[in-house]
């Protein structure tokens, strides 16, 4: 028998608003060795993917939950050290044979959970709590093989304590009719009762229940949708059925922003390692002209509508192989220059790919920025990050012929590199004519650009 | 089957190997023509004659040294101790020789030591010490500590038969005390085997020598309580019987470990470390020790009674047990 102390892994909270996760990939197999500190597995939320560095250097003994699957924040994931998976069946197979007994559990289809309930689920209804009194080795041995709560039991030993016999004589007397160990099924998830939302996200009633178990018709393949996919769907829609959305586009003449790209791309490569992208000066010119559109940074909240004297910049960045879409925040970037903007975006995106967000890097956003042009698209109708109020959308930067006309109001064609930019706003708090004059201010800006811009 | 006292038990053995096979001697301070220091070896030199009956000089170096050649070269000798305490003139020859002359050379050391062992007379610290411990820690010996008359002769034929040296403690104050039925046949009791001295469902107490009957006593107490007690007689103390041991520790869920050697690494402390450590989750009390405190054994009688576990002690440990 094994005496090296077992050490739980357990989902980790990770943000305030955070109830569950997913494995999305064990990095660790079943008796492989495991640093303290060492990624252990990688997990995905509603909010961030990331991994979970193990508490403790040991063998994994046991992974507890499989990839796929999610769990409340707290589940013991996986055992570091220990024994090995000794208690573990046997406590399985008590359990089937409870489960066999418990109509209510065991006859009720669970189509979305097809597993039978894991070993943690198990642990955590069986473990003893005694009342808060001392339970015994020996007690809490029976009680989790009896399934029974120490609590129920009426001790007799000091200080009413439950003796061996104490539990023997109440399991003998019936108690496991008198007492059904688990008393519901964990979860029902085809009727789960509407969750609290979120205390960041209002209105939100959280992730999308599950969808009803899909016919899989010839030809066609079933993959689990990850918690960021559930997460983004049910974002999306939520935001489609709250704002009134309304894009409007722009064209604006990119030729001196190139120019000062151009001219700072080999500075701030030299000097800081950075990249000054398009991005960086429609980012900063945007966060520029929000100064003067406080609604296009604004929020409708309730009856009553927000206005801020500071630009959290959402930036959207998509995961690999289209896994995903993130929104990374900087905060105060109406404090940035160029070079800030830059590095921030450059750090934000960085960190997203890597999977190292943490919660607190993807919340309190209050206007976002993205860029699908990176293909070739020129036009789309990004769907606005609630609550906020507004999105803004770069495209391609493409040449194209553009009619200029000089001093003398004599039009001539000319080359220029021309980005279409949108903004999809709220029409309940965002009226066209100000998203226009939005729009029209932060061309002038870029088509305006000098040196850093300031 | 006669009913002899320990002590005769004792004789009854050692006659019966030294009658069987000449191979089997006897040497010890006063063992010859006085008869040993408590008789066990009375009548033996007119018996055996004066070089099977060997008196030696005041010299435990010299006994066990003595023993360890000659069963190196095929005899089978048995030292007395006239005490148990005086063994640690010997320690060299036992510990460093005879108990490791097979790991380094291949060659057997069949030596029996007969240690007269324990206190309750007022021997003082000289005479009244049970030191199993010290020896049950020696890799290379074994240590038997009988209890009962049947056990004496049994264990004692065993610890000649075996081909390891063997410490044979046997309890003084149990010599004339104690009487029971004793076969007249040569038998053995295994080396390595506990006894079941009495059967109980409550508490279990694991003890041995003397102290079974310290424990018995207890036990009878504590009847009219509703307490039922069960005694393990270890009977050996090295290889003991941690099966029977951890067996009763399932069956009751509490321990009570009980000997007459003092408390700090005394042979307990083991028998609880392995219970603690292998029937962790049968156990519905902590593991409870009564041993003597850590302190020589002294020579004024109450000093001594508060010394040596007594009845009283036990019964107030069972019952803490059992209303845990």
């Amino acid at each position: 028998m094994a005496t090296e102390t077992a050490i739980d892994v357990v989902m980790p909270q990770m943000g305030v608003s955070v109830s569950e996760g997913t494995i999305t990939r064990w990095l660790k197999s079943e008796g492989e060795h495991v640093e303290s500190d060492e990624p252990l597995l990688e997990i995905s939320t509603d909010k961030v993917d990331t991994e979970v560095p193990s508490p403790a250097s040991g063998t994994v003994t046991r992974i507890l939950v499989q990839e796929g699957e999610t769990v409340d924040v707290g589940t013991k994931l996986a055992q570091i050290g220990g024994a090995a998976a000794e208690p573990a069946p046997e406590t399985a197979t008590q359990d089937a044979a409870q489960a066999a007994d418990a109509p209510s559990s065991a006859e009720t289809p669970q189509p979305t959970r097809p597993q039978a309930p894991t070993a943690e689920e198990r642990v955590a209804v069986q473990q003893p709590t005694g009342n808060g009194k001392f339970v015994s080795p020996v007690v809490a041995r029976i009680a989790s093989e009896h399934g029974v709560d120490p609590g129920q039991v009426e001790g007799t030993g000091r200080g009413g304590r439950v003796t061996k016999k104490d539990i023997l004589s109440f399991i003998e007397h019936g108690a496991g009719a008198a007492a059904p160990p688990q008393p519901a099924a964990p979860e029902g998830p085809t009727e789960a009762p509407p969750q609290a939302p979120p205390a960041q996200a209002p209105a939100a009633p959280k992730a999308a229940p599950p969808l009803a178990p899909a016919e899989v018709l010839p030809g066609e393949q079933l993959e689990p949708a990850s918690a960021m996919r559930r997460g983004i769907a049910e974002h999306m829609r939520r935001s489609l059925d709250t704002s009134a959305h309304v894009t409007s586009a722009i064209e604006v003449d990119m030729s001196k922003v190139v120019a000062a790209r151009e001219r700072l791309k080999k500075e701030y490569q030299a000097a800081y390692g950075v990249n000054p992208t398009y991005l960086a000066f429609v980012a900063q010119a945007a966060v520029q002209t929000l100064r003067d559109y406080p609604y296009v940074n604004g929020e409708l909240r309730g009856d009553s509508i927000v206005t801020r004297n500071f630009v959290n910049l959402g930036i959207a960045v998509e995961l690999a192989e289209g896994k995903g879409l993130i929104v990374p925040v900087i905060r105060s970037a109406e404090t940035m220059n160029l070079l800030g903007l830059a590095k921030g975006i450059a750090e934000i995106a960085a960190k997203a790919r890597n999977k190292q967000l943490l919660p607190d890097d993807v919340q309190g956003g209050t206007f976002t920025i993205t860029n699908p042009g990176g293909y070739g698209t020129f036009h789309g109708t990004p769907v606005i990050s609630q609550p906020q109020s507004a999105i803004l959308g770069t495209y391609a930067l493409v040449k194209r012929p553009w009619v200029i006309e000089d001093e003398s109001g004599n039009d001539s064609i000319a080359i220029k590199p021309i980005m279409n930019v949108t903004l999809t706003y709220d029409h309940r708090l965002v009226d066209g004519a100000y998203a226009g004059r939005f729009l029209r201010d932060l061309r002038e800006r870029l088509e305006a650009w000098e040196g850093d811009g300031g | 089957m006669a009913e002899l006292t320990y002590l005769q038990a004792i004789s009854d053995g050692l006659r019966t190997e030294m009658r069987r096979d000449k191979r089997v001697f006897l040497i010890g301070e006063d063992v010859g023509v006085y008869g040993g220091a408590f008789k066990v070896s009375l009548g033996f030199q007119e018996e055996f004659g004066p070089w099977r009956v060997l008196d030696a000089p005041l010299a435990e170096t010299a006994i066990i040294g003595a023993c360890t050649g000659a069963s190196i070269v095929g005899m089978r000798p048995v030292a007395e101790m006239q005490f148990a305490d005086f063994i640690s003139c010997g320690w060299d020859q036992l510990v460093t020789v005879a108990a490791k002359q097979r790991w380094r050379a291949g060659t057997p050391v069949p030596i029996v030591v007969r240690l007269p062992s324990g206190g309750g007379f007022s021997g003082g610290p000289f005479h009244s010490q049970n030191p199993e411990s010290s020896f049950a820690h020696i890799p290379g010996l074994k240590c038997v500590c009988p209890a009962t008359p049947e056990d004496a002769k049994g264990l004692l034929i065993a610890a000649i038969e075996d081909p390891n040296p063997v410490l044979y403690f046997e309890h003084k104050h149990l010599y004339r005390r104690i009487k029971g039925e004793v076969p007249e046949e040569r038998y053995t009791v295994p080396i390595g085997k506990a006894r079941t001295h009495r059967d109980g469902d409550d508490v279990s107490v694991i003890t041995w020598g003397a102290m079974v009957y310290t424990a018995e006593e207890a036990a009878r107490q504590l009847e009219g309580d509703g307490v039922s007690v069960e005694i393990v007689d270890l009977r050996t103390v090295m290889p003991w019987d941690k099966g029977a041991v951890l067996a009763s520790a399932r069956k009751t869920s509490k321990v009570l470990v009980l000997h007459e050697d003092t408390r700090t690494g005394g042979f307990g402390a083991e028998i609880a470390a392995t219970v603690a450590e292998e029937a962790f989750e049968d156990l519905d009390a902590p593991v409870k020790r009564i041993a003597a405190p850590d302190t020589p054994v002294p020579f004024s009688p109450p000093l001594e009674k508060a010394f040596i576990p007594q009845v009283d002690d036990v019964v107030k440990g069972l019952r803490e047990l059992a209303e845990y």
